[in-house]
């Protein structure tokens, strides 16, 4: 019994190693006449809104561009398979993609999380692997520094945030003295708080008082007290809308009327239900992309999408789309489906002109775009600017 | 000067909500000598059911606030019956154990069936701004709302404990159970009903704060049943105007170690200080002017 056992164990270990050979070697080939893309995105689980409306972005570029002619006179196939919002999962689902499905180029997943986990797979098999919305900053660059080839992002980081809220402060609202206030449990807030700080202390001004609380906490009050003592200009608050809401909610009670600073961690429509809308005057936050953007390429994108599936486009909708073109583009300058020749391209990328903003990849493989600023109206996200970086 | 007067503003109101959740949870400590870590889920079961009522059946405050504190009332009952009632008599861990795990249950029961997502109460008890100092101390009349009730329940509780028959049998059987049982007391139905009255002031809190903070998630429970209890032990477990005072103790020094720059460190600060007291003095603050136990 032992012994079958044993045998059976052996052989599945024996062709798993051949079965990873010969995908490599009909991977590099790249000679079909389809061009087959992977997806690892999060279609169930925890944050599968996130992963479903990259997906529905992506798959309408790629039916338009397929309804064009393709790319390079071959037609493209989705290969689209759900990591279940699980980084074990995601691991798994790169590593399928990336040896057994003879695929160009990997798209995702949304997380940074998920995409940390399906980093390794692509490395290896020298796929390259773009992300279009992992904000993290250690994404592209491993934690010794170097540059990972093989990963790119199409979304902004998240301490590029930070550094464009810090500029919008100092140039558009005018402002000397601010206050930070910080989820100090979250490496997406203390990497904003710490990019706001440096760029809009360098910019001249000063912090006058830096305050923290832990995600789940919902009373405020002695810090908003705290804060409006030192009387700051504006005030800084990179968290997320849950807890955003009730400090927005309860600085304004305690009458602490300044300017309210975020990032894309505010973008819900559960932030004026939980804040209420007479709160939510002067607040502003970055993000991606707006729906109210008057640019061209974003009314037209509007239209169609709106065509297509019957609603408003997000901004993960967005980001997907840009993300299709975005690999339309390196597969063109690469002049073949190769993933090597792709991922100099894509390195190469320079002024991509995308609905999210024109994008060119810097040296770290991350991506030079503009932002885009909401400000909120009585409780409604109205689009006030985009913002190009310096 | 106007900022110390927020500050201690501040702090009582959120010393109040702590007081409310420990008034229940030091009530059932000090009849049956159990840990009830379900207290915390039931004030979040209470605060579902007055968002229910309020969103749906579009009741105003006062009838949804009694209607809670009536469904959570029964919900303690059965919580009695069915998972602490046959382990009575087994050892203190299985009693604490059983506590954690229905505690667990009700939380991710009501995940399945609400949702995790964070829902906004309706804005049903009218507030309205007191401002003076020159308008730089702001003072919300739901803080004395909440203070009012906080106070009133305290109060009504005394009063059943010490002065009501039920109170009489309650007392004796915490005092000892199989004498008071010889001396003709229901211990069944007094059991059921202190979880009922203690059930009953959780539902009440999840109803007020659900309408002071308007957020409420099946989550929201676990951190504030922590809280609530380390301000039972501090004054005093099984003491009902212990649980009072420590409520207001923890939410004033959280405040104040927030308002002197320690915002990071304030529940550190907050448990530090539980540690202190129960080295001094292991019955907590007022735990030694009154021996027997509520």
């Amino acid at each position: 019994m032992k012994k079958t056992a044993f045998m059976v164990l052996s052989l599945i270990l024996s062709l798993s190693l051949f079965v990873g050979c010969t995908s490599n070697q009909s991977s590099s080939k790249g000679d079909s006449d389809t061009i087959r893309v992977g997806l690892n995105y999060e279609l169930s689980g925890q944050v599968a809104t996130y992963g479903q409306g990259l997906t529905e972005g992506i798959e309408m570029a790629f039916e338009e561009i397929n309804e064009n002619g393709g790319i390079l006179g071959k037609q493209v196939e989705i290969v689209k398979i759900d990591n279940k919002s699980e980084d074990t999962e995601a691991a798994n689902v790169s590593t399928r993609l990336a040896t057994r499905e003879n695929v160009v180029v990997l798209l995702g997943p949304a997380t940074s999380g998920n995409t940390k986990a399906a980093i390794p797979a692509a490395m290896q098999n020298k796929i390259p692997l773009v992300s279009a919305s992992a904000t993290a900053d250690d994404i592209t660059v491993d934690k010794d520094g170097n540059v990972r080839e093989y990963v790119f992002k199409t979304c902004f980081s998240d301490s590029f945030q930070g550094v464009m809220m810090a500029e919008f402060a100092h140039g558009d609202l005018s402002a000397k003295t601010a206050a930070v206030l910080m989820d100090n449990t979250s490496d997406y807030a203390k990497g904003l708080s710490e990019a706001f700080k440096k760029t809009f202390t360098e910019l001249g001004g000063s912090i006058l008082t830096e305050e923290a609380y832990q995600a789940k906490d919902t009373d405020f009050r002695a810090v908003l007290t705290n804060i409006k003592g030192t009387n700051p200009d504006v005030l800084f608050v990179p968290g997320y809308y849950e807890e955003v809401g009730l400090i927005v909610r309860q600085a304004r009670e305690l009458g602490l009327d300044v300017p309210i600073l975020g990032a894309d961690g505010y973008e819900s429509p559960k932030l004026t239900e939980i804040a209420g809308k007479e709160a939510l005057n002067n607040v502003y936050y970055s993000n991606h992309y707006s729906s109210m953007d008057d640019a061209e390429e974003v009314v037209e994108f509007n239209k169609k999408f709106k065509e297509k599936y019957g609603k408003d486009p997000d901004g993960f909708n967005a980001l997907g789309y840009d993300l299709a073109y975005f690999v339309k583009d390196a597969i063109e300058r690469a002049g073949e489906a190769d993933p090597e020749k792709i991922k100099d391209a894509m390195a190469a990328t320079k002024d991509f002109k995308g609905v999210t903003g024109t994008i060119s990849i810097d040296e770290k493989h991350n991506p030079i775009k503009s932002i885009t600023i909401i400000e909120m109206k009585d409780g409604v996200p109205t689009f006030l600017k985009k913002l190009d970086p310096k | 000067m106007e900022q110390i007067i927020q500050q201690l503003i501040n702090g009582i109101s959120l010393g109040s909500i702590y007081a409310l959740i420990a008034l229940g949870y030091t009530m059932v400590y000090g009849i049956i000598n159990l840990i009830n870590f379900a207290h915390g889920d039931i004030y979040m079961v209470g605060a579902y059911v007055g968002y229910a009522l309020t969103t749906f059946f579009g009741l105003g405050f006062l009838p949804s606030l009694l209607l809670a504190m009536l469904t959570c009332s029964i919900l303690g009952i059965i919580i009695e019956k069915v998972a602490y009632k046959p382990i009575r008599n087994s050892t203190r861990i299985s009693a604490l154990i059983t506590a954690i795990s229905v505690s667990l249950f009700l939380q991710y029961t009501m995940m399945y069936f609400v949702s995790p997502q964070t829902r906004t109460f309706p804005n049903v008890l009218k507030g309205s701004r007191i401002t003076f100092l020159n308008g730089n101390v702001m003072l919300d009349t739901k803080n004395i709302y909440i203070l009012a009730i906080t106070v009133l329940l305290m109060v009504g509780l005394q009063y059943i404990v010490h002065k009501t028959k039920i109170g009489k049998s309650m007392r004796a059987a915490s005092l000892d159970r199989e004498a008071a049982q010889l001396m003709g007391v229901d211990v069944d139905k007094t059991i059921s009903f202190t979880f009922a009255i203690g059930s009953a002031l959780a539902g009440a809190a999840g109803v007020l704060v659900g309408v002071y903070y308007n957020t409420i998630n099946p989550l929201m429970g676990t951190v504030p049943g922590l809280k609530a209890f380390v301000a039972a032990v501090l004054g005093g477990i099984g003491i009902i105007p212990g649980a009072m005072f420590g409520g207001f103790f923890l939410g004033m020094v959280e405040t104040m170690v927030s308002a002197y720059g320690g915002s990071i460190i304030k529940d550190a600060v907050a448990f530090g200080i539980l540690i202190l007291v129960l080295l001094v003095k292991p019955n907590g603050l007022l735990g030694k002017t009154i021996k027997e136990k509520v």
